[in-house]
C-alpha cells in the first residue's frame, strides 16, 4: 500500500519498518531511559577528537549531559497532570544549520515520542559525527529502548518521502522559513495531527549606553555580539538586524564608537573573505532602505565587512530592510516605548545589554507586545532552549491526560 | 563638452588622461541631473553622502547595483517623454529590469552603437544575416533585450535575412540563397551567442550543408552563461563556426540593456575594449577599491548615455579582469578586459532553507 522509499537515505538505523514504528508506545517525558541515552551520547561525542573543529557539536554534547537534562526536568515534574508523548514526531530540519536537527530530535525524545528526522540533503560533517555517535551507543542493549525511537533520514527535495512521513505523524515540526513551511504543508497530515512551525523571524538588540560605557570588558561583549550575528552570517532567525541605543546623546555617541570598533576588530580577524555577491546585496539593501524610508545614512566604513546604517526614524517597515553578513541599522531611542511601537508577530529574539529583568518584563507586559519570544543577553541569542520561538517544545510535543478524582 | 561633441570622438582614440578629463565632469553632471530629477536616486545618493557641489573623478561617483532596476521604476524625465521601455530578458519567474528611454537618450544610443560598430565593420551598410527568428521583434511595444539588440544592429544591414524560423529551425533555403547571392560582398552576421551555438552551429554540424561564409563578419553578444555547461569557450566557439561555415571574423561584445549603446567590443586579440564614451572599473569585493590589472573583481560600468534614467554608473553582477589600458596590441586606446563569469550565488549559513532572492 505504502509507496516504496527507495530514494530515502537512512542515516540511522540501517533498516526501518514503518508499521513497527507505529507500534512503539509513546512514554512519559524525561524517562530514565532517555536521560541515560542522552548522557551516553554526550560522553560519546566528547570522546570524538573531531568535535574540536565543531564547537556547535561540542555545545550540543554539553547540552545533553545528565546534569543539564535533570535541571530542565525539574521545571516539568511538579505538574499534577499526566503527560505522555504524542506518538510519532516528524521533524523537517533546516538546510543551513547543521546541528539544529539534533536539538529538534532531543526535544522529541525527551518528550517521549518516536522521531523521524529529516536532515539537510547537503553533506555536513557535524551530521555525520552525531549520527555515528548514535549508531555506536545504540549497539549497547541498555540504550536500545531509546535508540528504537530514532530514525534519521535524508532525501531530495522532490522525493515523495515528505508525503509518506506526513501521512502518519502525530506532530510535524517544520524548521526553515516561510517558503519551506508552505512547501511541506502541501503534504497533508492526519486529522488530529498538527504542525509546529518555525517561520521567518526578525530579531533586534537594545543597548543601554549609560551602562555599557561602564562595562569593564568591552571585548567580551563584542565577541558575544559577533557570535550572535556573524557566526551564522547574520542569517539565523536569532541574529539582530537592528540595534537600538538608549541614553543621553553624548554617551550614546561614545558607546557606539567603542561597540562597533571592538566588533570590527573581531570581524577583521575572524570573518571573511566576504563573498562578492554579498556586497552587491548590501548595497542593494541600503538603497532599497533609502528609497523606502527617510533619514537613512550609511556610516563611513573601512570596508564592506561591517556596514552601519543610521536611521532618524524608527518605522514598522524596518524589518524589510535587512541583509546578511554584517548589515545593521541603528537608532537612538528616547525610551523603550518607542521600540514597542514597531514590534509585531514576526519579532523573535531581543538581545540586550544593561537592562534588568524587571525593566524587560515590564517592557513586554505593559506594552502587550504581539511579538518577541525570547529576551537574552548579548552573546546568548543562539543558545538552545526547549522553549523556542514561543513554544514550550516539551509541552507541545506531549498530550495531557486529565484525571478527576471523585 | 556636450554629448554630441563627445560622441563625435573616434571610439578608441582617447588615452587615460584625456578620457578622465572629458568623462569626469560629464558623469558628475549626470549624477547631479539624476539627483535633481529622480527622487529615488536622490534618496539613494543622500544615504551615501553624495555632494552635489563637489567635482568628482568618475571613479569616485556612487554606483547603483543593476538589480535596482528590477525593484524600482527609475527615470529622470517627465513620464510623457518616455518613448520606449526596454526590459531585460529575465528567465521565467524572475523579475525583469525596466529601462525608460526618451527621444534624446534613444537617439544617442543609436549614434554610439553606430560609431563603435562601424569602426569594426566599416560605415557602409552590408547584407545582414540575423541568427534569430523574426518573431522576436514583432512586438514593438515592449522591447526585450534580444529584440532591441537585433533592431539596434539592424541599422548596419542593407538587406536583412533571418536565419531561423519561428520554431527556431534553420531556414536552409533562404540561408543558401542569401549566401550565394552575396558571395562577392561582405556579409554582416549578428546574433546572440547561445542562439548561434544552439540553433545555427549545431544544426549545420548535424546536417551535411556546407556554407561558405568566409567573407562574413559575425558580431555576437549576450554572454556565455548557458554555454559554460557545454564547455564551449570563445576559442572553441570560433573554431566550430569556422568548421561548419568557414567563418573567420568573429567579434563578441559585452553589453547590457541597462547601458544600451556603449558596448564593449572584442578586438582581434580577443580582448573587450572600452570606448571613449564609457568605461569599466573592476572593484574588489572587500572594500570596493579598484583592483589591479590581472586581479578578478566585480565589474562597474559607466556610460555617458543614460540621461532619461539614472543608469550612468552601475555595479553589475559580473566578474571581470582588467588586462591593460592604452596598450593593447590591436592599437585601440582605452581599457581592455575580459569577463570572468557571473558572481556566484552566496552560500551562507543561517536558518533559511533556501537562499532565495530576497528582493
Amino acid at each position: 500500500m505504502r509507496k516504496s522509499f527507495d530514494d530515502i537515505i537512512l542515516l540511522f538505523p540501517n533498516t526501518i519498518c514503518i508499521e513497527e514504528l507505529e507500534k512503539i508506545p509513546a512514554t512519559q517525558p524525561f524517562s530514565n531511559d532517555v536521560v541515560e541515552f542522552l548522557n551516553a551520547l554526550s560522553q560519546e561525542l566528547s570522546k570524538d577528537p573531531k568535535i574540536r573543529n565543531y564547537p556547535d557539536v561540542a555545545t550540543f554534547a554539553f547540552f545533553c549531559r545528565k546534569a543539564n537534562i535533570l535541571q530542565i526536568k525539574k521545571r516539568y515534574v511538579s505538574e499534577e497532570t499526566i503527560r505522555l508523548g504524542r506518538g510519532i514526531v516528524f521533524h523537517v530540519t533546516p538546510s543551513n544549520v547543521p546541528v539544529n536537527f539534533a536539538y529538534s530530535l532531543l526535544c522529541g525524545i525527551l518528550s517521549g515520542n518516536v522521531n523521524i528526522v529529516r536532515v539537510p540533503s547537503k553533506d555536513f560533517e557535524q551530521v555525520t559525527i552525531i549520527c555515528n555517535a548514535i549508531t555506536r551507543i545504540a549497539s549497547n542493549t541498555v540504550y536500545q529502548n531509546c535508540a528504537n525511537r530514532i530514525v534519521i533520514v535524508k532525501y531530495d527535495r522532490n522525493s515523495s518521502a515528505t508525503s509518506l512521513f506526513s501521512s502518519f505523524c502525530d506532530v510535524r515540526v517544520i524548521w526553515g522559513g516561510d517558503e519551506t513551511i508552505a512547501q511541506i504543508r502541501k503534504s497533508s497530515i492526519p486529522a488530529r495531527s498538527f504542525d509546529v512551525t518555525f517561520a521567518d523571524r526578525y530579531s533586534l538588540c537594545i543597548i543601554n549606553a549609560d551602562q555599557y560605557i561602564k562595562e569593564q570588558n568591552h571585548e567580551a561583549v563584542a565577541l558575544g555580539f559577533y557570535n550572535d550575528t556573524y557566526l551564522f552570517d547574520q542569517n539565523a532567525c536569532t541574529s539582530p538586524h537592528l540595534v537600538v541605543w538608549l541614553g543621553t546623546k553624548e554617551i550614546v555617541y561614545k558607546a557606539k564608537k567603542v561597540f562597533w570598533n571592538k566588533l570590527y576588530n573581531i570581524v577583521k580577524q575572524k570573518y571573511g573573505p566576504i563573498q562578492p555577491i554579498i556586497v552587491v546585496d548590501k548595497l542593494t539593501a541600503l538603497y532599497n532602505q533609502a528609497v523606502n524610508s527617510d533619514g537613512v545614512h550609511k556610516t563611513t566604513s573601512n570596508d564592506n565587512l561591517l556596514w552601519l546604517v543610521d536611521i532618524d526614524i524608527l518605522s514598522p517597515q524596518i524589518e524589510d530592510f535587512r541583509c546578511s553578513s554584517g548589515y545593521f541599522s541603528e537608532y537612538h531611542a528616547n525610551s523603550l516605548l518607542e521600540v514597542a511601537t514597531i514590534i509585531n508577530r514576526k519579532y523573535q529574539t531581543l538581545a540586550y545589554y544593561g537592562f534588568n529583568k524587571m525593566e524587560l518584563s515590564n517592557f513586554v507586559k505593559n506594552n502587550n507586545l504581539p511579538g518577541i519570544d525570547r529576551i537574552v543577553p548579548i552573546g546568548r541569542t543562539t543558545d538552545f532552549s526547549v522553549i523556542w520561538d514561543g513554544f514550550d517544545l516539551i509541552r507541545t510535543l506531549t498530550r495531557c491526560c486529565n484525571i478527576i478524582a471523585k | 563638452m556636450e554629448i554630441s561633441e563627445i560622441l563625435d570622438i573616434p571610439p578608441y582614440s582617447l588615452n587615460k588622461v584625456d578620457k578622465e578629463q572629458i568623462l569626469s565632469p560629464y558623469l558628475t553632471n549626470l549624477s547631479r541631473h539624476h539627483y535633481k530629477h529622480c527622487t529615488p536616486f536622490r534618496k539613494m545618493m543622500d544615504s551615501v553622502g553624495f555632494d552635489t557641489q563637489k567635482e568628482y573623478h568618475y571613479a569616485d561617483l556612487p554606483f547603483l547595483p543593476v538589480r535596482l532596476f528590477k525593484m524600482f521604476d527609475l527615470y529622470s524625465v517627465p513620464q510623457n517623454e518616455i518613448i520606449k521601455t526596454m526590459i531585460s530578458s529575465g528567465t521565467s519567474g524572475q523579475s525583469v529590469s525596466r529601462i525608460f528611454l526618451d527621444r534624446d537618450t534613444s537617439a544617442a544610443q543609436t549614434k554610439t552603437l553606430t560609431q563603435i560598430v562601424s569602426s569594426f565593420i566599416g560605415t557602409q551598410r552590408l547584407p545582414m544575416m540575423i541568427i534569430d527568428s523574426e518573431s522576436i521583434i514583432k512586438d514593438r511595444n515592449l522591447f526585450s533585450a534580444r529584440g532591441a539588440g537585433i533592431l539596434g544592429f539592424s541599422i548596419f544591414g542593407s538587406k536583412r535575412m533571418y536565419a531561423l524560423n519561428e520554431q527556431m529551425q534553420l531556414n536552409i533555403e533562404q540561408l543558401q540563397g542569401f549566401t550565394e547571392q552575396h558571395k562577392e560582398k561582405r556579409i554582416f552576421m549578428f546574433g546572440f551567442t547561445f542562439m548561434i551555438y544552439q540553433h545555427f552551429y549545431k544544426e549545420l554540424a548535424r546536417s551535411s550543408i556546407k556554407l561558405d561564409l568566409s567573407n562574413a563578419v559575425l558580431i555576437h553578444g549576450g554572454g556565455w552563461k548557458n554555454l559554460i555547461s557545454e564547455a564551449v569557450t570563445p576559442d572553441v566557439f570560433r573554431k566550430k563556426l569556422n568548421d561548419v561555415c568557414r567563418l573567420n571574423q568573429v567579434h563578441d561584445y559585452y553589453g547590457m540593456v541597462e547601458q544600451t549603446g556603449t558596448i564593449y567590443m572584442e578586438c582581434e586579440y580577443g580582448h573587450l575594449h572600452a570606448p571613449a564614451f564609457s568605461d569599466v572599473i573592476i572593484r574588489r569585493a572587500h572594500d570596493f577599491s579598484i583592483a589591479d590589472a590581472g586581479e578578478k573583481g566585480i565589474i562597474q560600468v559607466l556610460s555617458i548615455l543614460p540621461k532619461s534614467y539614472p543608469g550612468h554608473s552601475l555595479l553589475t553582477e559580473d566578474a571581470g579582469v582588467l588586462l591593460g589600458e592604452d596598450n593593447c596590441a590591436c592599437g585601440r586606446l582605452g581599457k581592455y578586459f575580459k569577463i570572468a563569469g557571473r558572481l556566484k550565488n552566496a552560500e551562507i549559513r543561517g536558518c533559511g532553507d533556501t537562499y532565495a532572492e530576497k528582493f
